[in-house]
């Protein structure tokens, strides 16, 4: 095995990891905590309500679909 | 609101301040480069000359204007989402004096003709120790704040701009890698030779692209899109996905930019293959943050912060539809070395990171000053129609010159001599270099019109710094 192995098994691991990481982007655990997250911008100074709103919205708008 | 605790806005006041500035230095030299093309009798004095002022005018619209736009818009939004005041203030005043004294130091060296000679990384061996300085302590500042934070995420905007502080530091590192050999005159060679040397720089010159001009910029939009819209990002596992898509393609497109040269034939095709990929990182950030406007398209007619903001996407939409087009062999073999390259670049960086940088300067100036808004919308207004104009006239005619000018150097007779003399392309361009040094300077007086609307809004103003809030607030 020499070093071009190992950089064919790297580009692999790498491939994979994106894989990995696309789908647990998508998974349904992270959906809450994602949530959370995006309305990061809006927790310091002006009303939250409306930004709340939207992501509800959109929320309901994707189970319907 | 118990605490007392306010942001840290001087460094972001500062920083934001001379991102105006230095856009006006910078576009002004780029115009009058454009002149020179024009006019070579506009090259008086050597350290005056196109081949000095050129890497001073690169070196001053990417590091000097879009890196200030960086630093401030950065500190802006980590502080805000993290709910915490920046770590280590010193060290944050340090960032803002370093650079500037390292654009300085750029605009003094470049025309006295000190350069490695190596693209947008040009400035000799002792700035580069100097800037390997500021970048660490920016990246202390930067992830002490992420991780003193009061809130359990970490929002994605930051980390876009923790993914463009790292790269851009490993970038610096590798490519500014050099023996020098004397320091007055400032002289260094690089580490590398031949081959390896070009392979390294490009390697360097694209994820400068790719990591100080896009993934940078994208924590921009991750932050002040969401804000001036107000509403979330349309999609945040996107935005995931979209953070390391562009993390794991953008390292691998450098060989794009050596096509057709002594580099090995299949790191070109390698360089082409990730180029190509690219298209769909970037054109699903590009929609994530177009689409969070989605249900709020009014918002578009009168507000021109978000004008500024969606139009940059649309450019950057446009340009990095173009770069992986441009990236295949065949079409390189037309595009490379010609203006059209020109075009796309200035698609890029006044379409792209000039516009979004504009749009979150004008969100932020004014709550950095006490006011609820700039001292004229219209002006804004004005000013985004000043340079939309500028840009398409720029880039118009630098496409057209581009490909008129492949067409030219590969056209052959019958007995397979060339059809054309290169002078004769030069002689052909001109009327489009006119073109193009009139969209340029479009684009500088509306830098000017800014200016004029910011020093208005500071006089009127006074500065101020936001209180910290609990993040538990917000739930209530």
């Amino acid at each position: 095995m020499d070093i071009n192995d190992l950089r064919s098994l790297f580009t692999v691991v790498t491939f994979a990891l994106f894989i990995a990481i696309v789908w647990w982007a998508y998974s349904g655990k992270r959906k809450q905590a994602f949530e959370e997250a995006a309305l990061l911008p809006f927790t310091d100074d002006e009303p939250v309500e409306a930004a709340k709103q939207t992501a509800t919205y959109r929320l309901n708008e994707r189970k319907a679909s | 609101m118990q605490s007392q605790a306010t942001y840290n806005y001087k460094v972001v006041r500062q920083f934001a301040v001379m991102t105006v500035i230095w856009g006006i230095v910078g576009m002004l030299v780029g115009v009058i480069i454009a002149a020179q093309l024009i006019w070579p009798e506009l090259n008086v004095v050597e350290w005056l000359s196109y081949g000095r002022l050129r890497p001073l005018h690169t070196n001053a619209v990417i590091f000097a204007f879009g890196g200030c736009a960086l630093f401030a818009t950065s500190y802006y939004s980590v502080q805000r989402t993290c709910h915490t005041p920046l770590f280590a203030p010193a060290l944050a005043g340090f960032t803002f004096w370093g650079w500037q004294l390292i654009i300085v130091l750029a605009a003094v060296t470049l025309p006295l003709g000190f350069t490695t000679g190596k693209e947008y990384a040009e400035l000799e061996w002792p700035i580069d120790i100097l800037i390997t300085a500021v970048w660490v302590s920016y990246a202390l500042v930067f992830f002490g704040t992420i991780i003193k934070r009061k809130t359990p995420h970490i929002y994605v905007a930051n980390w876009f701009f923790g993914g463009f502080i790292l790269t851009v530091a490993v970038l610096h590192l590798v490519n500014s890698a050099e023996i020098p050999v004397s320091f007055f005159p400032m002289k260094s060679y690089s580490a590398y030779a031949g081959a390896q040397d070009a392979m390294v720089q490009w390697w360097y010159g694209h994820n400068a692209v790719g990591f100080f001009l896009t993934a940078g910029f994208l924590g921009m939009m991750y932050y002040f899109v969401p804000k001036q819209a107000g509403r979330p990002v349309y999609s945040y596992r996107l935005s995931v996905v979209h953070f390391w898509a562009l993390v794991f393609t953008y390292m691998w497109a450098g060989p794009h930019h050596l096509h057709y040269t002594a580099l090995p034939d299949w790191t070109q095709s390698l360089g082409m293959v990730f180029s190509l990929i690219l298209l769909a990182p970037s054109w699903g950030g590009m929609i994530n943050g177009i689409m969070t406007l989605s249900g709020a398209w009014h918002k578009l007619r009168d507000d021109p912060i978000l004008k500024f903001l969606i139009t940059s996407l649309s450019f950057y939409g446009m340009s990095t539809f173009e770069g992986p087009m441009m990236s295949i062999k065949t079409v390189n073999a037309l595009s490379h070395y010609t203006d059209w390259t020109v075009g796309h670049v200035h698609s890029g960086a006044l379409g792209w990171v000039a516009m979004v940088a504009i749009g979150c300067t004008y969100y932020m100036l004014p709550r950095l000053f006490g006011k609820m808004e700039m001292y004229s919308v219209r002006l804004i207004n004005t000013h985004f129609w000043v340079s939309t104009i500028g840009v398409v006239l720029y880039i118009a005619p630098m496409w057209i010159a581009g490909v008129m000018q492949g067409l030219m150097w590969r056209a052959t007779n019958a007995d397979g001599t060339l059809t054309y003399s290169f002078v004769e392309s030069v002689k052909a361009t001109y009327p489009f270099y006119t073109i193009r040094l009139l969209g340029g300077t479009l684009f500088l007086v509306g830098m000017l019109l800014m200016a004029y609307n910011m020093f208005k809004t500071i006089a009127s103003g006074k500065a101020v710094d936001a209180p910290v809030l609990e993040p538990a607030a917000a739930h209530a």
